[in-house]
This record gives C-alpha cells, structure tokens and sequence, in this order.
C-alpha cells in the first residue's frame, strides 16, 4: 500500500491525481511481481518443473486423439490452406485456447478466496488479484501457442507464421474474456462457495458445446436432422447453428484453429463476436468488481 | 504542562497525519450463515443477518509525528478502524484521510508464498506494501540483516522457522518506511532479543516524526509506548487526549483497577503484587522527601501466592502531571530472578537523582517474561518531592542535565585572571557519588555594563557546591541572578 492515499469515501482530497499517478505505476509493479509469483510458483518442487506445462497439453491431446480421432472417428475436414489432415492437429489447435480459458476462469474464479490471507492484512487494488493470476496462465499459454505455431509451420508450411498478428491479437482478446468472466466469478464465489461446484459442470457442457473434439459442420447436421425429424421454429429450422455461433468459446476456438489448421484468416463476423464479447464481459465484469469488492473483505 | 519560555516548540502543531470524520461501519451477522446457493434460492435471499455497528460515527485527529495508541475492551472497534484506516475494510459512512505513505502490520509475513525463496518473497511482499523494485534492491541487505536470516534468504520460506518467518516479514514492513505506520499489538513478534530491535525501530520511528498508530491491549505498554490515545467502547469514541491521562481513565473506568490503601490504583492478575514500595535515601531511610543529585533507592516489597518463573520487575517515574519520564524493567538491566514465592524485595538504585525540583509519582509494575502479561500494576503507588537545596541547580523543567555556560564571546567580558576558558574540572564538594558531575568553573564572570539595576554588579564567587550553578548570571539567559543557594526556595511547581 503505497501513495498519498485518499481513503475510501473522500473521492476528493489534496494530491489526488499525483496520488493517483503513483498508485497506479505502484499497482502495476505489484501486478507484475503478483504474475511472477504464480509462474514461479506453479511447477515448484516437482522434478520435471515447467516441462510439466507441456507434458499436460501432450497428454491431453494424445487421449482425446485416440478417443475421439482413433476410436470414434470424429469426421474432420483437411486444413483449407495448409492441407494438414491429422485429427491430433486439428485438436490441439482447439484444445490448447480452450485449456487456457477453462483454466484461466477457474484460477481467477479462486483467486480473490485463496489469497484471503493477503486481503485481510493488506490493502492493494483487490482487482490485481484475479488479474494477475490471469496473466499468469497468460504466460503459460504464449509458450504453448508458440510451441504449436512452430510444430505447425513444420508440418504444414512457414505460413502460419503470417498470422502471427492474428494469432496475438485472438490471444489478447481471449485474456480480456476471460479476465471479465474471473472478475464476476470471484467475486461470487466470495458469496457463494457453491459457484465452484457449479463451474466445475458448466465448464464440461461448456467444453462439448464448444467444437473442439468435433468440426462445426456436425452442428449443421444435427439442425438438419433435427428439422427432418419435424422439430421446427415457427416452420423455420430451428436455428441451433445460429444459437451455436454465439458461444464465444466457438468463435474463439475456432479463430484460432483457423489460423493454425487452416491457414486462414477467421472471418470478420468471428473478430466482431470476440470483441463484442471479451469488451461487454469485461465491462460487466469491472462494473460487478467494483459494485462488490469493497465489502469482499468481510464476507472472506 | 507547565509551559515556560523553556518550552520546546511543539513539533506536532503541523496538523494531522490522519483525519477520521464520522466513520461508521457496520458488519452483518449471520444468524444462519449459508453460503449455499440451494438456500438463497428457497429463501430468496442469501441469509438472514442483522447489522452490527463496529463503528458508530467515530471522528478524530492523528497528529503528525506521533505515536497515537487505539485502545478499548474486545470489540470495542479498534481494530476495525485500523483496517479501515489501512483501507482494508471501507467504511460504510464518513471518510478517511490519510497523507503520507502508509504501511500496515497487521499480520506480518501474510504476503509471503511458502514455495518461494525468501528473496522472492522480500520482493514480493515489498511491493504489495508499496516499494518500488529500484527501493528493495537498496534495502534488501538492511532488511535480510535485521530479520537475521542471512544463510537462509535462498531456501523457501515454508522451511523457516516460525520466528524466522515472522521476522522477515516484519523487517521487510518496517523497511517500507511509511510516513504512517499502522501496528496491531506491537511486540508480539519473535523473541525478546528481536522485540528488543524492534522497540528501537519504533523509537527510531518516533524520533523521524514519522506517525505510528498502534493498536495494543497491553495498557502499560500503552502508556509508556503512545504519546496520545483514543479510547473506543462498543464503536463509540469515548476519549482522545493524551495516552497516559486515557490509560488511567480506562484502567478506572472499566473498575479493571482497584484502589490501594496506601495511595494508587491497582491492577492485573495478582499473582505476585507489589505491596509496600519503600523510597530510601543515602542513610536508607524511608522518606518521601529528596534533593536533586540524591541517591534514591527504590525498594519494591513483592509478595507472590505461588511460584512465578522469571518475572520481571519495572519501576518508572511520572511528573505530577502524567508526564512519564523514566522507567526501568528488570530485563532490560538483565537482572530477572528466576522465580520468586512468597515474599521478598527488590531495590533499583538511582546513584543521583537527576530531577528539578517538583513533584513526582512512581508506577511499579510486574510482568511476565514476554512482557504480555501483566501480574501487576501499581499506579500513582508513591508520590515524592524534590525539594530545593540540591545540586546541581539548574533553572526550570523537570530535568537536571548538568549543563555549562561557557565559551562566551568575545572573550573581553570574562575576566582572565579567574576564568579558564573551556573550563577546568574542580574537585566536587557535593559528595553525591561517582554519578556527580566533573565540574566546570566559570566562577566570576563580568556582567556587561548594561545590565539592569537590579542584577548585582560584580562577580558570582565562592558558591560553596561548586558545579554547574555557577552561570554568569544575566549575560545570556536573562534569568534572575542567583544569590546563594539556601535562600531560594523556588518550588517549580
């Protein structure tokens, strides 16, 4: 806790905006120490340290791999521009952003609970916390996406490597997404222990309703399927493809496949949904966090 | 107090580190505290709670510069406006200014990760307390060196000791150097040798005008510690003022404290107490009467019901007017008995007593050896007064510093023959033991010729005690000329 401080409740005091301008390089040095202690922290005491961040994506992607693409045969389409055809790749290129939201959501979701200990004791901007935590995973993330990027311009061909932009770009807005989800989150979950619990389920109905193990051109079937067998919205079909392309996480996953697997820009309706989504959930996210977060303390 | 032209300027007049105005602060309380979401949802609503005042419009000052002390039952709200002036908890009503950089202790060491090494947790918790990086990197040596955890700074805290661990976390807060230091219980931190340095850290603190607001149950500590406190009761402010004036009053108030026969209040647990406390002179004679450069000894008669393990045995000094001037515990003289029962004494010697005349009262007290527990405290136990006639004399104030007048320039107007410039030890007469001062001589000076009609014209000789009296009287100080010793009877009170 630094600066001139102009406590709570006196929105006006002497010094307020040289206050305010050391608050806030203070606040961003605490950010950024708060972010290194987590990637420090995070693969302490074990053997294979960070290696671990990419043993777990691996594992993960040669499950689902045998699953999905050996034994179910989930029907997948070559890469459009890259002419990739490995349902391995065309995995990893989803899983690896849906990892990193459904994990960046629970971290943040936990944060503001976990560090009680600090906010009982010491005053910083609480909203550093979930942030933090956030860009921590942030890290891990840039590392794995990078490693893809490679292994993606070896198989497929130095192309991906313009869609660098792209690819940062999607990233930054993924963050963003989920920094406005974590900040709502933790915040109930202040209130309510249960949000966890609740999070837990919602994340794996969020993961299969997200095409990640599957191509988007099977939801098309099924609203065809579904209509042919006489399910209809006022004599249209019901518009479950529509309904699908809302989820952020499909434009997400998909913006990001579409970079590395197919070599193709994501289309612009893909970028305006993101960023309609990542600039109204933060917005709401900040709006709730700071409705809420100075009484957190005492609810901790 | 009594304020003279000898007063110092009073360094606090600048204003207030701290303005508090009409905090309130409420908290709710459960009656069935669900945080299930099944729950909310049947009732509508999260849980039935009612809403406990904390802090009920509390307005008060913190000046700048001082050690201020927050103190009340369990309860009473103190604590919580500590966090809401750490700005850890946001009162509901009123506000909270606070200029100059603030750091909190309120749990030291919370900040840290029990995976990192304790050079990353310096860092670490250096800026969730406000330092910049550049800032840590300059202080990081002071800071592992005062922990005294030097061979350690590379292991993860989590194979600290405990005292380790709260060392490092107490010496990076107190690093942070904050113009306004909040404290909750001061010295419960580490063992006595580190309490030790951070006592001097404090009055370090104290001496830099830097503002310390404590929050403390030990009342005696309270007193001794804190220049100035408030006193809260059920999230009421009852009192502001000086620590000592509020201390007594809620040691009375809470009838915590008993009224002793012979003069006093007293309080504490009781195990061992101090009845009698006998004030001996040079010929070990009980009186209540002493000049200044006496010796006083201090005979503290205990009596304990059971058998106390190392207690330690303090005596201070106050001015009539709550000024608290000195005290000396048993500890720290390294002088603690490793058990007392039943009954004894125990004397601390003062070899002279370096007190102006006035009134003064003695506190006794008994504690346990982390200085938490309080056995016993005696307040206002004895009264004595240093009467005229002692030496050496000095002009008003409560202290005798054995001071000189000298080296007056330009030299023309002390007579040569019978001045040695700087001055030369003379044999001292008083006979008032090793502690008596070597003596300087200036013992005729010339008055310049302007002097008023009413000071004496010529030479101030012969003075039979000698010493530091001897001023050349109304050259630089314009205080009244001093005729010879036994006729003024000045009581400075």
């Amino acid at each position: 806790m630094t600066s001139d401080v102009v406590a709570p409740g006196s929105r006006r005091g002497p010094g307020r905006s040289r206050a305010g301008e050391r608050k806030h390089s203070g606040s961003r040095e605490l950010l950024l120490n708060l972010t290194m202690r987590e990637v420090r922290s995070q693969f302490k005491r074990t053997a294979l340290g960070r290696l671990w961040s990419f043993i777990n994506p691996l594992a993960t992607i040669a499950i689902y791999s045998i699953v999905f693409g050996f034994i179910l045969r989930s029907p997948i389409e070559p890469g459009v521009n890259s002419g990739i055809h490995l349902f391995a790749f065309f995995l990893a290129t989803a899983l690896i952003p849906w990892s990193f939201m459904s994990g960046a959501i629970m971290a943040g979701m936990g944060s503001i609970v976990g560090n009680s200990g600090l906010l009982t004791k010491v005053y910083f901007p609480r909203v550093i916390l979930p942030v933090s935590t956030i860009l921590a995973m942030t890290v891990t993330f840039a590392i794995e996406l990078s490693l893809l990027t490679a292994i993606m311009a070896v198989v497929g061909g130095p192309e991906v490597l313009l869609f660098l932009p792209g690819l940062i770009a999607m990233m930054a807005l993924t963050v963003i997404f989920c920094i406005g989800i974590a900040l709502m989150l933790s915040i109930a979950m202040v209130y309510f222990r249960d949000t966890q619990h609740f999070m837990n389920i919602f994340i794996q109905l969020w993961f299969y309703a997200t095409p990640i193990i599957y191509a988007p051109t099977l939801i098309v079937q099924l609203q065809e399927t579904v209509r042919n067998d006489g399910w209809t919205l006022f004599g249209e079909p019901f518009p479950l493809f529509m309904l699908y392309n809302l989820n952020p996480s499909t434009r997400i996953t998909g913006a990001f496949r579409s970079m590395l697997y197919d070599f193709q820009w994501p289309s612009w309706q893909d970028w305006a949904v993101v960023t309609v989504w990542a600039g109204a959930v933060l917005g709401l996210g900040l709006l709730v966090f700071r409705r809420f977060s100075a009484r957190v303390v005492e609810e901790l | 107090m009594t304020r003279s032209i000898f007063a110092p300027p009073q360094r606090s007049s600048r204003g207030s580190a701290v303005s508090v105005r009409g905090v309130s602060k409420s908290f709710r309380v459960y009656q069935d505290r669900n945080q299930s979401l099944k729950a909310t949802i049947l009732r509508r609503k999260r849980a039935s709670f009612e809403e406990f005042w904390a802090l009920r419009d509390v307005s008060l000052e913190i000046p700048e510069g001082r050690t201020f002390g927050l103190m009340g039952h369990n309860g009473s709200g103190k604590s919580t406006l500590l966090k809401c002036i750490a700005r850890i908890l946001e009162p509901n009503e009123g506000s909270i200014t606070a200029r100059g950089r603030m750091a909190a202790m309120l749990e030291v060491g919370s900040g840290f990760h029990p995976e990192l090494s304790g050079r990353e947790n310096v860092y670490l918790n250096g800026s969730i307390l406000g330092m910049s990086r550049a800032e840590i990197d300059r202080k990081f040596d002071t800071i592992v060196d005062f922990a005294g955890v030097e061979a350690f700074i590379d292991q993860p805290v989590k194979n600290y000791s405990s005292g380790m661990y709260v060392r490092l976390g107490f010496s990076v807060a107190i690093h942070v150097d904050p113009e306004i230091l909040l404290v909750d219980e001061i010295l419960a931190v580490g063992d006595m040798q580190f309490q030790e340095k951070c006592r001097e850290k404090f009055a370090e603190f104290k001496d830099q005008g830097r503002t310390v607001i404590v929050v403390s149950h030990g009342l005696g500590e309270m007193r001794t510690f804190c220049d100035e406190a408030a006193w809260l009761d059920h999230g009421r402010l009852v009192e502001v003022g000086p620590a000592v004036d509020i201390v007594d009053n809620y040691i009375e108030a809470g009838h915590l404290a008993r009224p002793v026969a012979s003069g006093g209040m007293r309080h504490g647990s009781g195990e061992v107490i101090v009845e009698r406390i006998e004030l001996l002179d040079r010929d070990d004679e009980d009186t209540r009467q002493f000049r200044t450069g006496e010796p006083l000894t201090m005979r503290l008669h205990y009596r304990a019901t059971e058998r106390i393990e190392r207690p330690v045995f303090a005596a201070s000094l106050h001015s009539r007017d709550g000024q608290h001037l000195w005290s000396h515990h048993t500890w720290d003289a390294q002088y603690i008995p490793s058990a007392v029962s039943g009954s004894g004494s125990i004397d601390v010697a003062v070899p002279a007593l370096p007190l102006q005349p006035g009134s003064f009262t003695v506190n006794t007290s008994v504690v346990d050896e982390e200085l938490a527990h309080s056995y016993d405290q005696w307040v206002k136990a004895v009264q004595f007064d240093v009467v005229p006639g002692g030496t050496p004399r000095e002009s008003g104030g409560v202290l005798v510093m054995q001071s000189t007048w000298r080296n007056l320039l330009p030299t023309g107007l002390v007579d040569p023959a019978t001045s040695a410039p700087g001055g030369v030890p003379v044999e001292d007469h008083t006979g008032t033991g090793p502690a008596a001062p070597a003596t300087t001589a200036l013992s005729e000076v010339d008055l310049p010729a302007d002097a008023g009609p009413d000071e004496p014209a010529g030479h101030v000789s012969d003075r039979q005690h000698g010493g530091a009296q001897d001023l050349p009287n109304g050259v630089a100080t314009g205080a009244e000329p001093l005729p010879d010793f036994g006729d003024r009877a000045t009581p400075r009170r």
